[in-house]
């Protein structure tokens, strides 16, 4: 594969991405065929970045950061935290698909840590306590 | 050549190579688990590193090419150290069982570690804890013992241009894969098993692999099924074949199989229905379909002496009421060369007719003819390893990576390479997703699409007026015909837009090296003998015959259709193409073998039914071949079968028409016998004697011999380097051949004596015939054409997975992989006639009717359908039309009306 259709072809899947939601085994196919590419190939591309799923996107999108500022604020506990409350890991999804729980490196607003964005919006100086209250309001 | 210093050793290397390369090359051992010969460096297991002077770290040499004075070392204690630690890291995410490891002691991995003296580990393990994939067909997925090499990855990507697996996710996580992990079986995937060939671990590993473990010997042969004829090596375990691998040093297949020679054989061979003893019809009723419920109802066993002693005095009986023209043989192209020369001799000086015939009468013979009328020898002009420098490839009615996979391989790589490729085909064939142009015709007209293209050509000037001038003859009258097919009246014809034409034209033209492949869609129509001149015209008029990497290539379909035409179980010829109406030819045969001999052609395949009929032909002797599956219209075969006074089948399978027998012998398959095959570009290679035949059965030539004798001819000597002597000492072109010149690696005819090296490519500086002849060609209408009844054109051909069926039927993978008998059916038709994807659809034309599973697909188009013909329980010939070929009497298999409905 060479740079270009790289390029390509991360647009190509940041498309489907943004129509549906995630990225599907048909529209895998269907770029396989666009692109002259295997779908072994494009789904070793997608895998690669986080930033592509192939599972429907949860209601709630709760992401901790775990950057360093985060972290030795305590961010972790944070994390844990959500992780008990919600029964699943890092990356996971609820079973009712209500709830997808990722982990960050840096949101870019390091003194306000330990951040939680839930759905685009950004929540500062979290603890585990806060965090619980935060889901609770939304569950 | 550049020099350079590799551990104090100087040497000279051609330039480009890298300092892996050269250090093996110059016996220097270097390790390294990801490099693989043939496959692009990738540098990923980081163990080949050296040092460089003058480069900085320590480049992994498989991935540093070598440049003039430089300094190479390989085995530094820093190197070594450096080695030790990265091969740690390595195995420390590979499962550590090597007590229980089906690949102990084949493990490259286990090799090294002794190598390099690591015993244990200063790294953590990590246990990966993945599920093995174990129900796929062939072998097993278990990526535990993977160590991300990439050679699986590479191979099916770079040689087989698959790209089925490929590496997914991130970091600790990545592992080979399909997309969404699906099973192999719903991939891309074809099973040619070259990733198990590559795989350094026990991370792919045949399904049976533990129980060819430890095996007692290995013959390289040659595969018994297309006519590639890639070397294979079989491995033996008490009597019976238990792997099958490609041999690295095959010419015609350089390391490379398809899925059925690399998994299709061991069934077939050790299958518990091949034929043990012979058998004598008990049952007069020969019409009687045989299973095994009422197969003792039907024959019953009989000692050899018994049953050679019944076919002498049977022969000798009908010979002498009503002569030796009653007789008529059919020989098998599966055979090898000496079985076909044996069969021939016998059939000519034992029986005294040249009726004789083989099944390439039903695939190949318009080549043979039509090739020979245009040059004057019907064979591949060029060897298959040439195809990869061509600069531009014609392929026309060829499905070649189904049919033909491993030339398939040469064709991407060509395409890799930069060349242009053309693919003619009703169907969108695999290779047409390669294409740059494709031109999906309506079948049966190649005739006027290939004449419209040499319009283009010749008003364009770019014919090759000089090769025209000095090489051939007839150009003046063909001109005239080619000129009146326009490439507008083409398009009507062929329903191909006229662009497309003249854009294959040009293409085909003007590049240096172009090159011709056709297969069966050229030759199995009416038209077929017509079909190959036409493409011997295109290359003559472009002047691309006689020269490297062009020519005009049929692709054989049997692994020895070659080889048996060469040994002439053909009616007109005596081996060596040596008409059977020349006196002096006659003379010499008559000599040798102490004979009689008829100069009388004889009868062709599909003329002997007819006689039969028509009382002229009492008594057949059916070689291994199964025409009541394999020919057109087999109803009415099965009525001439029927009307035969004596039948005689020797096969390996109680097949369709041994079942019809009054004699069945057990014979031996290509694992069990020594002798030669004959590839598809003229490579005359040693098939060699693997296992022992199942019980009673008995060699070929042996079971001929033994007939011959009883009725009082004595064919020879039947070992097989003699009868290679005797064809030699009577066949011009066989001249210089014999076993101990073709032990190494086969030899291509024309060989004219023992210093003659082979010959690679025909017709340089000058066609076998002397000039090449332009023919002018018409296009004819089809055999029959579509109407209100049976409103679809049907075209029949093979899917990857089966050859014929009754040897590819024995393996269940195979069966699994290729699904129940199917009809492809456009979309648009289907939804017209609601049809549904998987539906039971009743198909029928005017000789009869299949009911057959429908495959919806836009690879046919809309008013074509096709059927794949390796089904007994469908078998697709009950639909194919009686219609012959004007020169050959080769069936049109390739088209037929017909109509389809929903079953049930």
């Amino acid at each position: 594969m060479d740079e270009k259709t790289q390029v390509n072809l991360i647009s190509k899947l940041q498309e489907v991405q943004a129509n549906t939601g995630y990225i599907t085994e048909h529209a895998i196919a269907r770029i396989s065929s666009q692109f002259d590419i295997s779908k072994s190939k494009i789904y070793g591309v997608a895998t690669f970045y986080t930033q592509f799923r192939f599972t429907p996107a949860p209601k709630h999108c709760i992401k901790v950061c775990l950057g360093t500022a985060c972290h030795v604020r305590g961010a972790e506990k944070v994390l844990e935290t959500l992780e008990n409350e919600l029964g699943i890991g890092c990356g996971g999804v609820s079973s009712d698909n209500k709830f997808g729980l990722e982990r960050v490196a840096c949101f870019g607003c390091c003194a306000l840590g330990p951040i939680i964005v839930i759905n685009s919006k950004v929540y500062s100086r979290t603890t585990p306590k806060k965090a619980l209250l935060l889901l609770r309001k939304i569950k | 050549m550049i020099r350079l210093t590799i551990d104090s050793k100087e040497i000279q290397v051609e330039e480009g190579v890298t300092i892996l390369e050269a250090a093996r090359l110059n016996g220097i051992y270097i390790p390294s688990l990801c490099n693989y010969s043939g496959i692009a460096p990738f540098g990923a297991c980081r163990l080949c590193i050296v040092e460089v002077e003058g480069m900085k770290g320590f480049p992994a040499s498989c991935a540093t090419v070598i440049k003039e004075k430089m300094v190479v070392r390989t085995n530094t204690e820093e190197l070594v150290l450096l080695r030790r630690k990265v091969f740690e890291l390595l195995l420390s995410t590979h499962t550590k069982t090597c007590t229980t490891c089906v690949k102990d002691l084949r493990c490259e991995l286990q090799a090294l570690a002794a190598y390099l003296g690591v015993e244990k580990l200063t790294f953590p393990a990590i246990e990966k804890n993945l599920p093995v994939f174990a129900d796929e067909p062939f072998f097993d997925r278990d990526y535990n013992l993977c160590i991300l090499c990439g050679r699986c990855v590479r191979v099916c990507d770079q040689i087989r241009s698959r790209g089925a697996v490929d590496f997914v996710n991130r970091g600790i996580d990545v592992l080979p894969a399909t997309a969404f992990n699906r099973k192999l079986q719903d991939s891309n995937c074809e099973f040619c098993g070259a990733c198990v060939d590559v795989c350094p671990t026990g991370a792919l590993i045949e399904k049976d692999f533990r129980e060819s473990n430890n095996t007692q010997k290995t013959v390289t042969t040659v595969c018994p099924y297309c006519g590639v004829g890639c070397q294979i090596n079989l491995e033996v375990k008490d009597n019976k074949i238990v792997r099958a691998t490609p041999d690295k040093n095959g010419q015609a297949n350089n390391g490379q199989l398809c899925v059925k020679g690399r998994f299709g054989i061991l069934d077939f061979v050790a299958s518990r229905q091949r034929l043990k003893v012979p058998l004598i019809r008990t049952n007069p009723d020969r019409l009687i379909r045989v299973n095994e419920n009422n197969l003792n109802q039907v024959f019953r066993p009989a000692t050899w002496e018994e049953a050679l002693n019944l076919v002498a005095k049977r022969f000798n009986e009908i010979k002498a009421t009503y002569g030796p023209d009653s007789f008529a043989g059919v020989s098998s192209a599966r055979g090898t060369n000496e079985d076909n020369y044996i069969f021939q001799k016998f059939m000519r000086a034992a029986i005294g007719t040249n009726n004789v015939d083989h099944c390439a009468r039903l695939c190949h013979a318009p080549s043979v003819s039509g090739l020979g009328m245009s040059f004057g020898s019907g064979a591949m002009t060029n060897p298959i390893y040439e195809i990869k420098d061509a600069d531009c490839i014609l392929i026309i009615g060829s499905n070649v990576s189904e049919a033909h996979p491993v030339i398939g391989l040469e064709v991407k790589k060509a395409k890799a390479k930069g060349a242009k490729l053309i693919v003619i085909d009703p169907r969108y064939t695999e290779i047409a997703q390669f294409a740059d142009v494709f031109l999906q015709l309506k079948p049966g007209t190649d005739i006027a699409l290939l004449n419209a293209m040499m319009e283009v050509i010749i008003r364009a000037g770019l014919e090759d007026k000089k090769f025209i001038e000095t090489r051939t003859e007839g150009f003046k009258e063909f001109r005239e015909t080619a000129l009146e097919y326009t490439p507008a009246l083409a398009e009507g014809i062929t329903g191909v837009d006229k662009q497309k034409i003249i854009d294959a034209a040009v293409t085909y033209a003007s590049c240096d090296k172009s090159t011709i492949i056709y297969t069966l869609g050229i030759t199995e129509h009416i038209c077929g003998t017509e079909n190959v001149m036409s493409l011997a015209n295109l290359a003559m008029l472009c002047g691309k015959v006689g020269r490297e990497s062009c020519g005009v290539n049929p692709l054989r379909g049997q692994n020895n259709v070659q080889g048996a035409c060469d040994m002439a179980t053909l009616p007109n010829v005596y081996p060596g193409y040596q008409a059977v109406d020349n006196p002096a030819v006659q003379e010499k045969f008559s000599v040798t073998w102490k004979a009689k001999l008829s100069g009388k052609k004889g009868l062709m395949l599909t003329e002997m039914y007819d006689e039969i009929t028509r009382g002229a032909v009492k008594a057949m002797y059916v070689m291994g071949m199964d025409p009541l599956l394999t020919d057109a219209c087999v109803s009415g075969v099965r009525q001439a079968f029927g009307a035969l006074e004596f039948l005689v089948v020797q096969e390996i399978f109680l097949t369709e028409t041994a079942a019809m027998a009054d004699v069945v012998f057990p014979a031996t398959c290509f694992a069990e016998k020594e002798g030669t095959f004959t590839n598809t570009e003229r490579r005359i290679q040693r098939v060699r004697k693997v296992v022992e035949p199942p019980a009673e059965a008995r060699l070929d030539t042996e079971i001929i011999a033994e007939v011959s004798k009883r009725m009082g001819y004595d064919l020879g000597s039947v070992a097989p380097n003699e009868i290679m002597q005797e064809i030699a000492s009577l066949a011009p072109i066989f001249c210089g051949i014999n076993y101990s010149r073709l032990d190494d690696e086969g030899l291509q005819w024309p060989c004219t004596s023992v210093d003659h090296p082979g010959t690679k490519y025909l017709h340089k500086d000058k066609f076998i015939r002397g000039l090449g002849k332009f023919h002018p060609i018409k296009h004819s209408a089809l055999p029959e054409e579509t109407d209100k009844d049976f409103p679809f054109l049907l075209t029949t051909g093979r899917n990857l997975y089966h050859y014929h069926i009754i040897m590819t039927s024995k393996t269940k993978g195979l069966n699994d992989l290729s699904g129940p008998p199917y009809i492809e059916i456009n979309p648009q038709d289907a939804s017209l006639h609601g049809i549904k994807d998987k539906g039971l659809v009743y198909v029928y034309s005017r000789r009869g009717g299949i009911t057959i599973s429908a495959k919806i697909t836009d690879r046919v188009r809309p008013g074509v359908v096709f059927i794949p013909l390796h089904y007994a329980e469908a078998p697709v010939n009950v639909l194919t039309i009686n219609a012959l070929d004007r020169y050959t009497k080769t069936p049109a298999f390739k088209v037929c009306a017909v109509g389809f409905k929903k079953a049930g």
